[in-house]
């Protein structure tokens, strides 16, 4: 059971089915055939709103027929709720025509921004954990809540850098942000992982401090570690390779706090073929099953 | 210093390929800012030119690689997205094209710019029907006089003075790559009738007949407007072959 069905009812966010606790893929078009070709073993698709902005054509006819079969996770990249300027709200009405028309199960956003004053730099920025910067993102959920009729998820970042002005820790930020409007946490923990490492810091210890009774989704994903040698260790969340043996062990740590939670593979770049991907998320779901009999 | 500007200092700092990253961020275990800010600002410029590359794969064909990844460059820095639907991005880089000194000697390239981003918005655009010249022989005059036509929304044309249709089907590799023998100007039909989108050449007058099916006519109606510039006869039918064109209305009343 997803903790998201049962988040208290704010900002006039109304009541939203949850994903089920199962694993899934970011869904690739050039995978499309091979899906439907035979039923699959997995318990959701997630796809990335921008890229269903049009009206209609073969985007829409793909994940109309996946809609079909499947549950759904509308994935946005491009809200900037973690942004100081004002939400384009442009973009939020065409979130809301998208939730509208796909029902999704879940719909979900991240804790950073991407451009400034109309400027969109395709890239989820890091932001100063302020509590200025709380309150003004905590306004920017709220307004995406009520716009989108649901409660929404919020991701954690993979960051490299932070902010001298900085004040709450990351955990704390999230924690307060859930309190504050209602929204559920995505625990990405491959982000989790990233960050740690980035910033010298424990990742359990960064994982105690997030409000794990928020998690409605978890995202696992592969990293580039990218150092000189010599230098301060560091990691780029690549999306575009198996996810790593410390990230595996850190997820299994993850569900024994949460109990299952829905899982999503995310390999955006160098995508391999179908079977590649699918048993990616059956690892994961094989932690799912084995995190329900521990239940 | 508010907010605000801190978010715009540091966006305006990704754009720029050189300078420094905006004051006030720091990185772990003594790493260089320089450096981690760096990897924000490869994100911001690969992932723009990646879109542009896919948006525009004949336009890179022409020009190679290396040329199309300087121009895509130049483009995001001088004019990046407004929106965060990419599928909307380039719509002003055939534009910019025309005006990128580096290719001023392949004058065709704005043109087959064009051409791709009406393919684009094809892919896109709201889906419909086709009508098709069996749909309309097997109208009784009765069905077939209060009927209204109109441009099937994913319909796109381009009337060029370069050899767009050629260039772009050599360039896909739907035709041999050879060299041209004259460089006639040529006109191209972008169509999508189901989910694939095709291209096409123009029909004569199918500029013409086209603009008229901005507003849904009746075909008597379409008869008399063409008139003047050749009738109906000659258009029409490959325009209806290639489903640039939908049924608006109907006895039973207005269709989507």
């Amino acid at each position: 059971m997803s903790q998201v069905s049962m988040m208290p009812q704010r900002g006039g966010a109304a009541r939203a089915p949850a994903l089920p606790p199962g694993p899934g893929v970011g869904f690739k078009p050039q995978h499309f055939a091979d899906i439907i070709a035979a039923p699959q073993p997995l318990a959701f698709f997630e796809v990335h709103a921008e890229n269903y902005m049009g009206e209609g054509g073969r985007p829409h006819a793909q994940l109309a027929r996946l809609r079909r079969d499947h549950a759904l996770s509308i994935h946005g990249v491009g809200l900037a709720l973690g942004g100081s300027g004002p939400l384009d709200g442009a973009h939020l009405a065409r979130l809301a025509r998208l939730c509208e028309r796909y029902e999704p199960e879940s719909f979900s956003e991240h804790l950073a921004w991407a451009g400034h004053g109309g400027m969109f730099l395709n890239d989820l920025l890091p932001l100063p954990y302020t509590p200025e910067r709380l309150a003004t993102v905590a306004a920017h959920v709220e307004q995406a809540q009520e716009a989108l009729k649901r409660p929404i998820l919020i991701e954690n970042p993979a960051t490299y850098l932070t902010f001298a002005e900085s004040s709450i820790p990351e955990g704390e930020f999230l924690a307060e942000l859930t309190r504050r409007t209602g929204c559920g946490l995505l625990l990405d923990v491959n982000n989790l992982f990233v960050s740690a490492i980035n910033h010298g810091l424990d990742p359990d210890r960064m994982l105690a401090a997030l409000p794990l009774d928020r998690v409605g989704e978890i995202h696992l994903a592969g990293h580039v570690p990218a150092a000189s040698p010599g230098t301060a260790p560091l990691l780029v969340d690549a999306h575009g390779s198996h996810v790593s043996a410390p990230v595996w062990a850190l997820f299994a740590r993850v569900l024994r706090r949460t109990g299952p939670v829905a899982t999503l593979i995310e390999w955006d770049n160098d995508v391999p073929d179908w079977p590649t991907l699918r048993a990616e998320a059956e690892r994961a779901g094989a932690h799912l099953l084995q995190a329900r009999k521990a239940a | 210093m508010p907010a605000l500007h801190a978010d715009e200092r540091f966006a305006r700092a990704l754009l720029a390929p050189d300078g420094a990253p905006p004051p006030g961020l720091t990185a772990a275990g003594g790493d260089a800012v320089a450096r981690r800010f760096a990897i924000h600002r490869n994100t911001v410029g690969v992932t723009l030119s990646e879109a542009l590359a896919v948006a525009f794969p004949v336009v890179r064909q022409l020009v190679g690689d290396d040329f199309f990844a300087a121009a895509a460059r130049a483009f995001v820095t001088a004019a990046p997205p407004t929106s965060p639907v990419l599928a909307d991005y380039g719509a002003g880089f055939a534009d910019f094209l025309a005006r990128f000194p580096p290719a001023a000697e392949l004058p065709y390239l704005p043109d087959v710019a064009r051409l791709e981003r009406l393919m684009v918005e094809s892919y896109h655009s709201t889906d419909a029907p086709a009508e098709t010249r069996a749909g309309l022989a097997g109208l009784s005059p009765q069905e077939a006089a209060p009927l209204t036509l109109a441009r099937h929304p994913a319909a796109r044309w381009l009337c060029s003075p370069w050899p767009v249709v050629t260039l772009w089907r050599m360039n896909a590799g739907h035709l041999p790559l050879t060299p041209l023998s004259h460089w006639a100007g040529e006109s191209a039909l972008v169509t999508r009738p189901e989910l694939d989108v095709m291209l096409t050449a123009l029909p004569v007058g199918g500029d013409q007949l086209l603009s008229v099916l901005e507003t849904p006519l009746s075909l008597a109606a379409l008869s008399e407007a063409m008139e003047p510039v050749g009738g109906l006869a000659g258009a029409l039918p490959p325009l209806l072959d290639a489903g640039a064109v939908r049924r608006a209305s109907t006895p039973q009343g207005e269709q989507r």
